[in-house]
């Protein structure tokens, strides 16, 4: 572990802007995608969907579509193998494999519109689509739940007749649709609310919303006869396909190679399988490469989105602003299966504060909906919304700055969590002072507008990470990484590997690998590459440093310890010897006579992730003739440790409260009285675009790098979706005058507020 | 399935393609041609990542047919450098980060070409709104909307006579 091993001031490469190295394939049209492969003989596979939110399947009839011309092979939840049990490290949730198979292909019942039922494989699309009409499929329409409160009520239509929920004894009697009863609290609750100058409460609602990846789910399946099978696909870990894959189908998962494409997006959504088990058991049935790719409609019918959820909460606090007690309820939609974060969502909602007496109680909801996948933060946002607003009241009826407000309750270091860990190098206080002394904050409020603040929170992972750095006969180095780069995680991993080994970043490229290609490494998540995988590369850096220099003082005949490695050459110290520096083209160049080749890979457990802290600061206006909000000035700072490559830290804030934006003001899934989603597609689900949006403003604090990490790196990536929320919504709630409290703010809905 | 024979010329070159009556500029490019670099992100005209000129007009490629693409002159993102030279907009997009996963860069870049094709000087409103077509979910747009004005004082420069 690389504790302590702190990068000094005189850094060359990391705290640069350098080019992305695979920049100029996604600026000519070149780099692959997951629907950008195409293998000889390949076949187009579709997906049967359900039009009912929950229907018994009766029948599943494929011999009509078998006959025609073109089918090569149909697929049902039967060709799956029933084998498929236990459980798979996905992202931040743990998938349960038989869940995830029933959702890839439904089991018995269809459990929301749109949920697979079979799969066809054809020569040509337009006859893919004609055999999907072809399969008949016999349902007994049941009634459908989709409110999450509705599904809780005893007399709800109850999705799995075994689910009994967990954490309650004694264990229920009956079967409902609570899949989980989650309870988090210390201190004496109580007493605070007993002794508390000023108490503020209220209820909150959010809308389930959609992680919007612009690249739909893709992939390419090709079983080969020996059963060695290859998928190409876009995703957020090509060893958790691989390990799916194969539970679902029950192979042996040396058996799986998965080349990871380019990926258009996930945010949290492709930490999990929907088409590949799919495409394979279809490959698998007649021997040809199969591709699928969803539609837009979907991907917004069937994969994704996050958790609506319905939350109360009530603050006791001192007239002095500090916050003696809190209680809160969650009640968060998990879709179909088990699996919300409501969890997560108990355990972030008050990490911004040092609050002694908590009574945190969540409830894992199931309703005819999709499943839920993870977002950007699973489960903190809608929290955070919660209490941010909540202290958001506190400061207005005690008169108080809300920065200082927040600064009276943040976290330092040395303060216990609720959920049992120590919060250690944390930069809070610098992140709020920071946005108290911004030019933003320092400016008053425009005529017309209002201000709204908010602060957030996300754990930050590290764990299970491989990499390898090769050094080429030239000097030059490839670094292969474990981890599909979703945003830039290339050029950090370069630019770490450059800055351990002395090398200016032209002569360091880096490569994502296949399944085959390097070892394990868990998903592109949790805001964990830069981390986890980073300290990998770093590691084997500083073996391959160690090589060098065993070679030189092998060549030099000198003692090791006389060897000195500084950019990118070795010097010998002992005065004794009349030698020239060894470059690291002189000593690649000679691998053969010093004992071979030069590379070195690391796979390690990575630990002390520290967490990140966001504060968020928003100004905006509203129509009153059409009740449109519009966000005029917006600035996001972060406790980011320290940044690697800046610019693409600050395209991590600014494209999180983008979609944070779209979440408090545009973002939900509309349902109807049937139960089907009324606007799957991105005209009817609106996300923000340009024109809606300002410049957004960055600070990146950098006061409190992260010493377990060799260069002082935290995650980035997750934290900026938890403050937007609040951040707008406190802001509208000064203009319409009450406290907006279900999202998003639809212009219909402020129009409403504003009228009453 | 009928199909019939389309000629057109894409990024300067002459080219022969089969289409189905159905099928979209968008398939015709990309399974025909091959020229993946367009992409589908919804099919529905509403995210713009099919972007390309087609005589000159900014088109979603999803929502054109492709026996209407007979007889016309078009470009892709696969055309926009010149015979390896990045055009000023790619340079720019690289240089101030301006794509994450980069799935939505093809189009925006054929966006943001036909925009500095009409108008070399736009303000940053003009840029924002003729770039509400095309979404992007990663960057939030700020750095986008950056590299599309400095890209057109790149442009700007370079035509100055000297
Ligand atoms: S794919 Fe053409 S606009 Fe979205
Ligand atoms: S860079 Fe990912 S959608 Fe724009």
């Amino acid at each position: 572990m690389s504790d302590g091993n702190q990068g000094g001031v005189d850094l060359k490469v990391v705290g640069q802007r350098p080019i992305r190295p695979d920049g100029v394939d996604k600026v000519t049209g070149r780099a692959q995608f997951g629907a950008d492969f195409h293998l000889p003989g390949m076949l187009t596979g579709r997906i049967k969907r359900s039009p009912y939110a929950h229907a018994r399947i009766v029948s599943i009839d494929t011999r009509a579509a078998e006959k025609l011309p073109g089918v090569k092979a149909i697929v049902t939840s039967a060709d799956f193998d029933a084998g498929a049990a236990g459980e798979v490290e996905a992202g931040e949730s743990h998938a349960a494999m038989k869940e995830v198979a029933a959702n890839c292909l439904a089991h018995g019942k269809v459990l929301y519109q749109g949920h697979a039922v079979a799969a066809v494989a054809a020569t040509l699309p337009e006859i893919a689509a004609e055999a999907l009409d072809l399969i008949e499929v016999t349902y007994e329409v049941l009634p459908h739940v989709i409110d999450v409160e509705e599904a809780m009520a005893a007399d709800a239509p109850v999705l799995h007749d075994d689910m009994y929920t967990k954490g309650v004894t004694p264990k229920p009697g009956k079967a409902s649709n609570v899949a989980a009863k989650h309870v988090m609290g210390r201190g004496d609750v109580a007493a605070a609310f007993k002794a508390a100058g000023v108490i503020v409460e209220g209820r909150y609602e959010t809308a389930a919303v959609h992680q919007g990846y612009i690249e739909p789910h893709a992939c390419v399946a090709s079983w080969g006869a020996d059963g060695q099978s290859t998928i190409w696909c876009s995703s957020q870990g090509q060893f958790l396909v691989r390990a799916m894959v194969a539970k679902i189908l029950n192979m042996p998962l040396s058996d799986i190679k998965v080349i990871p494409a380019e990926i258009g997006g996930g945010f949290g959504g492709k930490t999990t399988v929907y088409l590949e088990p799919v495409a394979l058991a279809l490959s698998r049935k007649c021997g040809r490469p199969v591709k699928i790719v969803m539609s837009r409609e979907e991907v917004f019918l069937a994969s994704g989105p996050t958790s609506g959820a319905v939350m109360d909460v009530r603050l006791a606090a001192r007239m002095d602003g500090k916050i003696t007690g809190a209680e809160m309820t969650l009640k968060y939609q998990a879709g179909a299966f088990q699996g919300s974060p409501v969890n997560l969502g108990l355990m972030t909602a008050f990490a911004c504060y040092d609050v002694e007496a908590l009574a945190l109680t969540g409830y894992d909801v199931v309703s005819n909906r999709p499943k839920v996948a993870a977002y950007r933060a699973p489960g903190a946002p809608m929290a955070a919304f919660a209490v941010e607003s909540a202290i958001d009241d506190l400061a207005l009826k005690l008169g108080m700055d809300p920065i200082n407000l927040r600064l009276l309750n943040a976290v330092r270091d040395g303060a216990k969590t609720v959920y049992g860990a120590t919060v250690r190098y944390s930069a809070l206080v610098e992140t709020l002072e920071a946005i108290k002394a911004s030019p933003h904050y320092q400016t008053p409020v425009g005529k017309g507008q209002a201000r709204g603040v908010a602060a957030g929170f996300w754990f930050n992972v590290g764990g299970e990470s491989s990499a390898a750095v090769h050094v080429d006969e030239d000097g030059g180095v490839t670094v292969v990484s474990s981890n599909p780069d979703i945003g830039g995680s290339r050029a950090s991993m370069a630019m770490m590997a450059a800055e351990t080994l002395g090398l200016p970043i032209e002569r360091v490229r880096c490569t994502v690998a296949d399944t085959t290609s390097i070892g394990y490494s868990g998903s592109t998540g949790g805001s964990r590459v830069t981390f986890a995988t980073g300290m990998a590369v770093v590691e084997a850096a500083q073996k391959v440093v160690a090589d060098l220099k065993r070679r030189a003082a092998q060549t030099w005949e000198c003692d090791i310890a006389m060897v000195e490695w500084k950019d990118g050459v070795a010097t010998c110290t002992d005065p004794a010897k009349d030698v020239k520096p060894l470059s690291m083209k002189a000593i690649a160049g000679k691998t053969a006579k010093t004992g071979g080749p030069i590379a070195a890979e690391v796979s390690l457990n990575a630990q002390g992730a520290a967490a990140g802290f966001g504060v968020h600061v928003c100004d905006l206006e509203i129509d009153p003739e059409t009740g449109r909000t519009t966000v005029i000035r917006y600035t996001a700072a972060q406790d980011v440790g320290r940044a690697i490559h800046p610019a693409y830290v600050e395209g991590q804030l600014q494209g999180g409260a983008a979609q944070g934006i779209g979440w408090a003001l545009n973002e939900e899934y509309v349902y109807g009285k049937s139960g089907l989603l009324e606007n799957a597609s991105f005209l009817d689900y609106r996300m923000p675009v340009a024109s809606d949006l300002p410049m957004i403003d960055t600070i990146l604090i950098e006061t409190k790098p992260n010493p377990r990490h060799p260069y002082g790196a935290k995650g980035v990536g997750e934290v900026p979706i938890v403050p937007p929320l609040a951040a707008v919504s406190n802001a509208v709630s000064r203009i319409v005058g009450k406290r907006m409290t279900s999202l998003p703010m639809s212009p219909a809905k402020v129009l409403a507020e504003m009228d009453k | 399935m009928s199909r019939m024979v389309v000629n057109a010329t894409v990024n300067g070159e002459p080219v022969e393609f089969l289409a189905g009556g159905g099928q979209s500029l968008l398939d015709a490019l990309r399974d025909e041609l091959r020229l993946t670099g367009s992409k589908e992100g919804c099919g529905t005209g509403d995210c713009g990542a099919c972007s390309v000129i087609v005589d000159g007009r900014l088109v979603c490629a999803c929502l054109m047919l492709a026996p209407e693409a007979e007889g016309t002159r078009i470009e892709t993102i696969e055309g926009l450098a010149d015979n390896g030279h990045l055009h000023p907009l790619q340079h720019q997009f690289l240089e101030q980060a301006a794509l994450q996963c980069g799935f939505c860069t093809p189009g925006l870049l054929m966006a943001s070409k036909a925009l500095l094709d009409r108008n070399p000087d736009p303000t940053e409103t003009e840029v924002r709104y003729w770039l509400a077509g095309n979404m992007c979910r990663c960057t939030g747009y700020d750095k986008v909307v950056r590299a599309v004005m400095d890209a057109a004082a790149d442009l700007r420069q370079a035509e100055k006579p000297r």
